[in-house]
């Protein structure tokens, strides 16, 4: 690696040598009698001339690199987004795969229509009515995951610099297809009661001022991932009055909705713009996300978009071109699980396990982490957002992590760089003693570097230490602020 | 990616030209008793996904050339699986910790199986900067003023009071990096003594040993030594420099230096834009280092050009250069007349000449 690391293996495109440049390597040290006076096309600037602009958009960092490495078996992986699907019964789903195979093979096999089959959509809308959000199934289209609602929204809405809003901290998902995209995302930070819509307005001006016109808004208002929160509900009425008067659409991605531990159900975005407009019960400016990933599988990969009709005929032209339809077979277990079984009975399972889990994080937090961090405390979902005091870079601790792994709190942000002192915990995945163990084992490594830092100046490394690196830490020393008083307040300290 | 891997199975095919000594080791290949060539990929560093990248393309080179291959994914079944394998010879592609250290090196002799690249102890002497900055010092090849400690020195040692004195005498901003890692993590630019402390207990945290080094305002590069061809076979082998590049960031943000690390984000130009005189100096230089740290096969040796002063100086040693289409290696032998396959038969021949 050069000095600032610019010849590490994995960075650089070529360019071609400049014509009149051709000092080649003084022959005395080439010993090749075969050599070519002028390189012809090399491959990889063949390749770099083939590359679409967007791929700019597509980096691999190095720090994904490193989360590569923690899918090992001795590594507690507190990093995935995963539920727990060890909880499926395994007789259940085979029967459900056999009825599939015996009763509608030449169904399951075939192409199905783009929007959906309709036996799903009939699961989607008593997913949706069970938050209260009355659907039709004429409003939908069933996709390949709720993955694949962000990835068609962007390729109906957005031009390269076309601006999103997102929270900040943000799905890291989220964050690979908005740069494929080559959007100008715009992150606002996050208090205890999710994004504020003062600074949403306060930012909404601001790009009018600057001829930047947001396409959309990207929120997960409940438990967000990776933060925790939850939008309140006096946030959920100004938003959509907002995206209304502006004429604006709101992406809501609501993975989670349903897995509510405590605390009271909020209306989605979805019901309360229905409720506001003048037609039948629809929404004009919010566009639902929504997934059969976290109450029943992310195997099956099915999730669903509900938009305003000139929305959807898009999203469905784009799934056309991505994938002609999700998959039949998927659709139909479905389909069949919901004639078949009490999904409200299992989705109750889950929360009991994943309430249990989370208390059990809150625990192991308290015990481990104690006074060196502060946690979110959510109120469903699967993840806490844990931002520790001081300067501390949590991608540098993963690397010193050998046995434990948690996403790295920059993975939440566009700039890679923002939230460097915070990490997202997964909860929901891993049997409590694994959970008491990874957070163990991080609070023990956490306690290496802190002890090293005051080593080198005679103090644990402070806030202040950071507020010379300027304005980004700052705001991000203000999100940590807002999403611990959360979970101090909420733990009643 | 997909779309790379996609035409990159054709490249070899429209790339006939020229390469007569495929035949020639295909047949040494059918005289070997086909055993086959065991490319070493993958590992757990943090350059994994480089090697497994690396060791692909290896792969369908040496198949071209006419050897079997056999994959290896470095794990816990490594040394069992060349154990049963009983392979003519090792290519190893691991970058990082365990492969490029000499821990791999020390364990394929201690089984008898012949493989590429350099010894355990150069391995050892480039993978620690530190020490092959001390050498390099001792040897008179220039290299930026550096200081380095071990992490026990920090907690035992009260390393504390000597940065005052360490950061008059190499000033700021400084670098300030982990003694063994090749990727860019890890790596700070330290811009006053207050960002030092944080500076290296980041480094800490990607090795127990840190380089505290003098920052040079310059032009980045690096030229690649290769061991001499096959046909030196017997007669002692004498390394030849490759054209130097260039890498030229296309962000000028001084302190963005982790985007650079991300594709796209820098232009190598090869051969280097340089006085003829610059060229050669950059190359011995080079040359020197790989005889001083007593490479072997093949390595790349990255330099500094000092903006104003024109000095050049050696930074560091990769003795298991990358091998990827983005890789600098084979572009440089490229541009030197070396086409990827021919390049790859060359690595593979220092394992039957240490």
């Amino acid at each position: 690696m050069a000095q600032l690391g610019i010849f590490a293996a994995a960075g650089g495109t070529l360019a071609p040598a400049a014509p009149g440049c051709a000092t080649v390597a003084g022959a005395m040290t080439i010993d090749d009698g075969s050599r070519r006076a002028r390189p012809t096309a090399h491959e990889l600037q063949r390749y770099e001339r083939l590359f679409a602009a967007r791929t700019s958009g597509m980096r691999s960092s190095a720090m994904r690199e490193m989360m590569a490495l923690t899918e090992r078996p001795d590594v507690i992986s507190l990093a995935g987004g995963l539920p727990d699907t060890s909880t499926f019964p395994p007789a259940l789903y085979a029967k459900l795969m056999a009825q599939v195979a015996a009763d509608s093979t030449a169904r399951a096999l075939q192409y199905g229509p783009t929007e959906g089959m309709g036996a799903a959509m009939d699961c989607i809308v008593q997913v949706m009515a069970e938050e209260g959000t009355a659907v039709g199934t004429g409003e939908m289209i069933v996709t390949t995951g709720g993955q694949q609602v962000i990835d068609l929204v962007c390729k109906a809405l957005i031009d390269p610099g076309d601006v999103i809003v997102a929270e900040a901290p943000t799905y890291p998902g989220a964050v690979p297809t908005f740069g494929a995209y080559q959007a100008d995302v715009v992150q606002i930070e996050m208090d205890a009661d999710g994004m504020p819509i003062d600074e949403l307005e306060a930012t909404l001006d601001r790009l009018q001022g600057e001829n930047r016109r947001p396409k959309f808004i990207y929120t997960i208002p409940n438990f967000q991932n990776p933060g925790g929160v939850t939008m309140s509900l006096e946030r959920r009425h100004r938003l959509v009055q907002i995206a209304r008067e502006r004429e604006l659409l709101v992406l809501e991605d609501n993975p989670y909705g349903l897995l509510r531990y405590e605390g009271e159900a909020l209306p989605t975005l979805y019901s309360l713009d229905a409720a506001n407009a003048d037609r039948d019960g629809k929404s004009d400016f919010v566009i639902y996300l929504g997934t059969f990933s976290k109450i029943l599988s992310p195997g099956l990969r099915l999730g669903w978009a509900v938009a305003p009709r000139p929305v959807l005929e898009k999203l469905n032209l784009g799934k056309q071109g991505a994938d002609l339809c999700s998959s039949p077979v998927t659709q139909l277990f479905v389909a069949a699980y919901f004639r078949e079984h009490d999904w409200r009975g299992y989705l109750t399972e889950l929360k009991t396990l994943y309430s249990r889990r989370r208390d059990t994080m809150l625990g192991a937090l308290e015990e481990h982490f104690g006074d060196r961090a502060q946690w979110t405390t959510p109120q469903g979902g699967l993840f806490i957002w844990a931002t520790l005091h001081g300067d501390v870079d949590t991608t540098n601790l993963l690397a010193r992590a050998q046995d434990v792994a948690f996403v790295p709190g920059r993975a939440a942000y566009m700039d890679g760089r923002r939230g460097s002192s915070s990490m997202r915990l997964n909860f929901a995945g891993l049997p409590e003693e694994a959970i008491r163990e990874g957070i163990r084992r991080i609070g023990e490594i956490m306690g290496g570097d802190t002890g090293l830092f005051g080593a080198l100046t005679g103090s644990p490394p402070s806030h202040a230490d950071a507020d010379d690196e300027g304005e980004r830490d700052a705001s991000a020393a203000a999100l940590a602020d807002a999403l611990r008083t959360d979970g101090r307040r909420r733990r009643g300290r | 990616m997909s779309a790379g891997e996609a035409t990159r199975g054709n490249a070899g095919r429209d790339r006939a030209p020229g390469q007569r000594a495929h035949l020639r080791l295909a047949g040494d290949a059918e005289a070997q008793g086909r055993r086959p060539v065991a490319v070493l990929k993958g590992g757990a560093s943090l350059e994994r996904s480089v090697s497994l990248r690396s060791g692909e393309r290896v792969q369908r080179a040496l198949k071209q050339l006419g050897h079997d291959v056999i994959a290896i994914d470095a794990g816990p079944e490594l040394l069992g699986e060349l154990l049963e394998r009983q392979p003519r010879a090792a290519f190893v592609t691991l970058h990082g910790r365990d492969g490029e250290d000499g821990t791999v090196q020390g364990l394929l002799e201690a089984i008898g199986v012949p493989y590429t690249g350099s010894g355990p102890a150069a391995c050892m002497r480039c993978t620690d900067k530190a020490l092959a900055k001390y050498l390099m010092r001792e040897a008179g090849i220039p290299t930026p003023d550096f200081r380095a400690f071990k992490e026990s020195a920090v907690r035992e040692l009260g390393v504390a009071a000597a940065l005052p004195v360490i950061g008059r005498e190499l000033g700021f901003p400084m670098m300030v990096k982990p003694a063994s890692q090749g990727s860019a993590l890890g790596v700070n630019i330290a811009r006053s003594s207050d960002e030092l402390p944080r500076a290296i207990v980041a480094a800490l945290a990607y090795d127990r040993k840190v380089l505290l080094e003098r920052y040079v305002n310059g032009r980045d590069l690096a030229v690649s030594v290769l061991g001499s061809q096959e046909g030196g076979r017997g007669s002692k082998p004498e390394p030849v420099a490759m054209p130097v590049i260039e890498a030229i960031p296309r962000e000028q943000d001084f302190y963005a230096y982790e985007s650079r690390y991300e594709i796209g984000m820098t232009t190598f130009v090869c051969p280097a834009e340089l006085p003829a005189e610059t060229t050669a100096r950059a190359q011995e230089l080079a040359l020197a280092t790989y005889k001083l740290l007593g490479c072997h096969g093949v390595a790349r040796v990255d330099l500094m050009l000092d903006r104003e002063s024109g000095e050049l100086t050696v930074l560091e040693t990769n003795v298991v250069p990358g091998l990827t289409e983005t890789s600098l290696l084979p572009l440089a032998a490229e541009v030197a007349g070396i086409d990827f396959d021919a390049l790859v038969a060359r690595i593979l021949a220092s394992a039957s000449t240490r």
